[in-house]
């Protein structure tokens, strides 16, 4: 029975786990092209964002088509609404890491200097992003419950990142462009370990029905 | 909201074959209950145990209890016809009588006792204002009744099962042999009756039990499998059998 | 593609056959016209006002057949007062109330069985059982009560099939509503068979007008003119024993077949009223 809804739930399914790669792609593209301060790279970033956001609208139709069509309830109207909300925050993360690769382009070669900090925050990160997705496609629970967990450790980069960067100021007011923009990168980079925050909360939505309000 | 109809551990028999295993199930007043289930589930033998309308049915055989307020209506001494005054009906397919509009409305006050031509006249108008109807039939109530449409005699039906004034009102499947457009009017109808009446719906659309419910009930061969807020059970089914039976995925 | 035209030999059959079925329609058709012309050309001449008027009487050499007329309307009013009521409560119990099937069919073939009996053997019967037995002598009245067995299966079954015309819903409705079984019978079930049960009375008269050998035995062929009271308890020919009796007996061919003629137009009458009635209601019914 509904072995049509169940196919079109499958497609969604696959597009959603497409869009989640290419999301896991633009992140580490940008995080690397920072760390190796290569131009070139973040060039690469702009398209790939432009995929996920017509990623997004693909996934936008298809889930109002099929609360039109089928009148799902239960685990399907779950499945269905979850998918709806994750594509926002997955389509956000795509624009923050293109403004991290503009960042880069603009910081012209220089190589950033909290390396190791910024290093960590960036792999921090990247993993969030890619064991909420993991988390999505295996409905892995636990896993959801890590991530959420692990953004109090980007939240804590941060924080990091912003006293050195008010030290250096502090020590270097011409050079307060760069740390500037610096700052702006390990904000991105929060907002994007949020996102996948987010990502996580509407998987355990999907397999519970209960939403985690913080 | 107290409870106006408690059965528990209801058993039927049709001959030897069971059509209800241990039902026990609270109906709350005033609010609407929907009986949810594949054909064949029993919800429809349920609903017609509650003001005993499987008494017409030769070879049926009960157990367990059905009480409505304090009484148990199988109990011997239990006066029927007053019984079903309380607990008024309407089927799936509309039956007025082939008499008058009027004389169909009437038809419950005069077999209680009800005279009178201004009492019945009074009785008559208010009903068919209640089922949303009066506008359109006041000015032929010594028409045939056969003559309306097929929502508009539901409505008359309804009318007719108003005029008794009930405290609860069955209602077997209602709109599934109408049109859309009398169907929501029926829904809208509904809506408005849980203001002084309790309505217990049968239904195979799931979006109708959806839609008006506020209680919901899940039949499966003959076993209330689930029972619970019309919002939860559609959103967070706690029965497998619950959820495969919603999102279509049954057998 | 089909071929159009089917061969010869096979429409040499159809038209044979088609044409020996026109013979059989023509030669029924031509009977029935002798038949009615044959009775009709010998009856109506004998047809006066005094022979419908006047009791027979030998001073006068008159013949007169009101007292079999009387007989005639006495009995079938006599019939009809006692097997409507046993007929219908019957077919009421047998749809509504009676929960045992097998006592039902029982009933129902029981029915079915005598009103295929012949009808001298109801004369035997009820000259032994109510002439005899029962002392009421030969009389219309013993005659009625033998009519009565005879046409009981046929009030039952056209009132069965009337009520089980009633749609059930009907009944499930005023249930439903509280009404007792009596109340739901009366007022949903009843009126919509009116129609069956006059259709089977109109069929009844029909069958009490015709019989002759039956009432031979039970009411005897008095020419006596009565009132009604005195007629039922007395013997009196109707106008079918009359008929006998005047051929038979008596040798008045003219008288017969002048008796003949009237059966035959309040036949058609009486077809007439039948199909009036069945339209009546059937258009009642529609709206």
């Amino acid at each position: 029975m509904r072995s049509h809804f169940d196919e079109q739930l499958a497609l969604l399914n696959k597009e959603l786990i497409e869009m989640g790669a290419l999301c896991e792609e633009v992140i580490a593209l940008s995080s690397k092209a920072l760390t190796a301060a290569d131009k070139e790279l973040a060039k690469k970033v702009a398209p790939l964002d432009a995929k996920i956001d017509q990623k997004e609208r693909n996934i936008e139709s298809m889930c109002l088509k099929l609360l039109l069509q089928q009148q799902p309830v239960a685990r399907d109207l779950r499945q269905i609404s979850a998918a709806l909300k994750m594509i926002t925050d997955m389509e956000r993360i795509g624009d923050q890491a293109e403004d991290i690769a503009e960042i880069v382009c603009f910081l012209d070669g220089r190589s950033a200097e909290n390396d190791d900090l910024m290093r960590e925050m960036a792999r921090a990160t990247i993993q969030m992003v890619t064991e909420s997705v993991d988390a999505f496609v295996k409905h892995d629970l636990l896993l959801a419950e890590k991530v959420i967990a692990d953004d109090d450790i980007v939240d804590a980069f941060f924080d990091q990142v912003k006293s050195k960067l008010i030290k250096k100021i502090g020590k270097e007011p011409s050079d307060g462009e760069y740390a500037l923009d610096l700052l702006m990168i390990a904000k991105y980079f929060e907002r994007i370990g949020d996102h996948a925050v987010n990502i996580a909360e509407w998987v355990i939505f999907s397999v519970t029905g209960v939403h985690k309000e913080e | 909201m107290s409870n106006i109809i408690t059965i528990d551990k209801l058993c039927l028999w049709y001959g030897s074959q069971q059509a209800l295993k241990n039902v026990s199930i609270d109906i709350p007043e005033k609010s609407i209950t929907a009986l949810i289930g594949p054909s064949g589930c029993g919800k429809s033998t349920f609903l017609k145990t509650l003001n005993r309308m499987n008494d017409l049915i030769p070879g049926v055989r009960i157990t367990g209890s059905v009480k409505y307020g304090e009484t148990d209506i199988f109990d011997v001494a239990t006066d029927v016809s007053e019984l079903r005054r309380q607990i008024g009906m309407v089927f799936q397919k509309p039956n007025p009588f082939p008499m008058s509009i009027y004389d169909n409305v009437a038809y419950g006050p005069r077999t209680h006792g009800t005279k009178g031509k201004a009492k019945l006249d009074d009785i008559v108008e208010r009903s068919l204002r209640d089922a949303a109807i009066w506008d359109e039939v006041k000015d032929r109530l010594k028409k045939n009744a056969l003559g309306l449409s097929g929502g508009q005699q539901q409505r008359l039906c309804i009318a007719r099962a108003l005029a008794v004034a009930p405290a609860v009102l069955l209602m077997d499947e209602p709109t599934s042999a109408l049109d859309p457009i009398s169907t929501s009017k029926i829904e809208e109808l509904a809506l408005q009756l849980k203001d002084k009446y309790t309505i217990v719906i049968v239904t195979h659309n799931m979006q109708q039990a959806v839609r008006i419910s506020d209680n919901t009930a899940f039949f499966l061969l003959g076993e209330l499998v689930e029972y619970g807020a019309t919002e939860k059970l559609f959103s967070q089914p706690v029965d497998k059998r619950t959820e495969d039976y919603i999102t279509g995925r049954f057998g | 593609m089909l071929n159009g035209k089917l061969s010869r030999k096979r429409r040499g059959y159809i038209a044979l056959m088609r044409t020996l079925m026109y013979a059989c329609a023509a030669l029924i058709c031509a009977l029935v016209l002798f038949l009615i012309a044959f009775v009709l050309v010998k009856g109506v001449p004998n047809i006066s006002w005094e022979l419908l008027s006047t009791s027979p009487s030998y001073l006068k050499e008159r013949i007169g057949i009101l007292p079999d007329i009387l007989n005639t309307v006495y009995i079938v009013i006599a019939t009809l007062f006692i097997v409507l009521p046993l007929g219908v409560g019957a077919a009421i119990y047998l749809t509504e109330y009676a929960k045992n099937k097998r006592f039902v069919a029982f009933i129902e073939s029981a029915a079915e069985t005598l009103s295929g009996i012949p009808s001298i053997i109801y004369g035997l019967v009820g000259m032994l059982f109510f002439c005899q037995f029962l002392g009421m002598q030969t009389s219309l009245l013993a005659g009625a009560m033998t009519l009565v067995i005879m046409n009981l299966p046929t009030i039952i079954r056209t009132t069965q099939e009337s009520l089980k015309t009633v749609p059930q819903s009907y009944r499930e409705g005023a249930f439903g509503l509280g009404a007792g079984k009596w109340r739901v019978i009366r007022t949903v079930a009843l009126p919509g068979c009116v129609d069956g049960i006059i259709t089977g009375c109109i069929l009844s008269v029909g069958r009490i007008l015709g019989e002759s050998a039956a009432l031979l035995f039970t009411a005897g062929f008095a020419h006596a003119l009565n009132g009604i009271f005195e007629g039922l308890t007395s013997a009196g020919a109707t106008l079918t024993v009359a008929l006998y009796v005047y051929a038979k007996e008596q040798g008045e061919f003219g008288a017969a077949f002048a008796i003949a003629a009237i059966l035959l137009g309040l036949t058609f009458l009486i077809n007439l009223a039948a199909a009036l009635t069945q339209r009546y209601f059937r258009r009642k019914k529609a709206l």
